[in-house]
């Protein structure tokens, strides 16, 4: 069911009430991709589900390629985007995690692809709700990695994305992440550009391969060398180490241009998302920062009214792009700040929480540092409540007076007292 | 503003076109060599573009489509797939000195 405004004569914009899933497929559709190779997996299936009903309907001129499983999916990403096709995918968790060798084949190659992630806890045990552990497992694959607040924003960094990783300057994949049912399943108003305006925003790909021109007979992923490789009238070809320098300067400077897009898409179509890189709220004149990404960052938003009305003077940092890590603009945005407070929706395991060490190693060497406590939240889609974003900046606030550094993970949200005298021995005993 | 001119954004993908004895004069790792039977050869035979299986199995694009085919030794690594592909059994692996 779809619930439309009343359409304009001349435009095709219109407002349309989405699940976060449909809204990625819409994005797709509207930048017009020629391939698409997807495996179902919970929370993720709709938008595969949408696009293949946008091309049995021809809204959608693309090749629907099914596959086997999630690794062929990529399989088949790479190498239609290496005929210079336009290519995107989606999934979740375990499917993201059965793509991950070819990840890096991606980016190595340069490969401007797409993937939707509706982020799902991993197993074991088994789970298919959020949490951003999925996500965080692939940070150093060398793929852009974004994170969404709404449904809208999935739609608009969607067709920014696009533009961020076809940029010459990059050739990048990267990953638009959203939480699972929180907004994969949730239906929100979503402004659904004109084609035409897309169109114009983002042009064709003008890939550097094109393994579809046979005249031409040319292979990629050749055995690279350690060391450069003569290859006679071919002239002199870097080795891998060369590749993969260019590949992490290409990361390290894309954040500029991704904040260029961010700019020129919100002067386009009037919707910005704080820089592009990261969302402010109420941090001017906020004493406590609350660091966090997605739905925990959307919790902390709403309670963050409260604790100012109780004298607190606390202020929000979402982030939205989280590699390449912006670590030169937040050591700016953090510079006065006192005290931090990072709520992770995952644990860097063996470690702390994944955004609370980044942190922390992004601020290192400030010369006023600030005071930085993670806390682990939401794991396997257990609820974030106002109450747990509360009980954390309280707590932080304490530590920080105190000025107790730990590198023990916090939890919050645990309800170990209520499990009364669970004892999983007795699983196992006769009887 | 980004330099577009930076010498590391024109490296992307690893990628090559084929070049001749990139390995070296792969040739010398076998000493069988597919010899061609022009009796029994079906373009050698007919006189006509046919077959050219040779041609076409061959991992190392040796064989030449021509009548008749003809073995590039200097780089055929001996591999024996002409052989197993032939049709018409017109190949043999022989011992052959490859300088």
């Amino acid at each position: 069911m779809t619930i439309t405004e009343k359409k304009s004569e001349i435009s095709d914009k219109k407002i349309k009430i989405l699940t976060g899933n449909h809204a990625a497929a819409h994005a797709l559709r509207q930048v017009k991709v020629g391939v698409i190779a997807a495996y179902p997996i919970t929370p993720q299936s709709p938008v595969v589900e949408k696009i293949a009903e946008f091309i049995s309907e021809g809204k959608l001129k693309a090749r629907f390629v099914k596959v086997e499983s999630e690794h062929s999916a990529l399989a088949v990403c790479c190498a239609a985007s290496a005929t210079g096709s336009r290519v995107g995918t989606a999934t979740s968790s375990h499917g993201l995690m059965y793509m991950y060798e070819l990840l890096p084949w991606a980016s190595g190659n340069r490969l401007p692809i797409i993937i939707n992630l509706a982020t799902r806890a991993t197993g074991a045990p088994w789970s298919v709700w959020t949490d951003h552990q999925d996500f965080i497992t692939i940070r150093d694959v060398g793929w852009i990695q974004m994170f969404c607040m709404d449904n809208q924003e999935i739609y608009d960094t969607n067709i920014q994305a696009f533009k961020i990783a076809e940029d010459s300057r990059v050739f990048l994949p990267a990953i638009v992440a959203y939480d699972g049912y929180i907004l994969s399943h949730t239906m929100m108003p979503v402004s659904i550009e004109n084609q035409e305006d897309i169109d114009n925003f983002l042009p064709p790909l003008e890939h550097h391969y094109n393994l579809s021109d046979v005249s031409v007979v040319k292979g990629i992923d050749p055995v690279t060398t350690p060391h450069l490789r003569d290859r006679g009238s071919e002239g002199i070809a870097p080795g891998y180490f060369e590749y993969r320098y260019a590949m992490q300067k290409a990361l390290e400077n894309s954040i500029e241009i991704i904040m260029n897009v961010h700019d020129e898409f919100s002067e386009k179509f009037g919707r910005s998302y704080g820089n592009g890189i990261y969302k402010t709220y109420l941090t001017e004149d906020a004493d406590v920062l609350i660091f966090a990404m997605g739905s925990v960052a959307s919790q902390a938003r709403n309670i963050i009214s409260k604790l100012r009305k109780d004298g607190l003077k606390v202020g929000l940092v979402s982030l939205k792009l989280f590699r390449p890590f912006p670590a030169l603009q937040l050591r700016k945005l953090f510079n006065d700040t006192k005290l931090v407070v990072v709520f992770d929706r995952d644990i860097g395991y063996g470690y702390e929480g994944v955004l609370s060490y980044e942190l922390k190693a992004a601020l290192y060497g400030l010369k006023q540092s600030p005071f930085i406590k993670g806390f682990i939240v939401g794991l396997g889609g257990r609820d974030v409540t106002d109450q747990h974003i509360i009980q954390g900046v309280t707590k932080a606030i304490k530590e920080s007076e105190k000025g107790i550094i730990s590198h023990e993970t916090d939890f919050i949200g645990l309800k170990l007292e209520n499990l009364g005298d669970y004892d999983e021995a007795d699983y196992f005993k006769g009887g | 503003m980004v330099d577009t001119k930076k010498d590391y954004q024109k490296i992307l993908g690893s990628v090559q076109k084929p070049v001749k004895g990139e390995a070296g004069k792969t040739g010398t790792w076998s000493p069988k060599k597919p010899i061609i039977d022009l009796e029994k050869c079906i373009p050698a035979k007919s006189g006509k573009p046919s077959c050219f299986n040779c041609w076409l199995y061959c991992p190392e694009a040796v064989v030449t489509r021509t009548i008749p085919p003809e073995i590039d030794f200097e780089f055929c690594k001996g591999c024996g797939i002409c052989q197993e592909e032939c049709p018409v059994k017109a190949i043999s692996m022989e011992e052959v000195k490859i300088e």
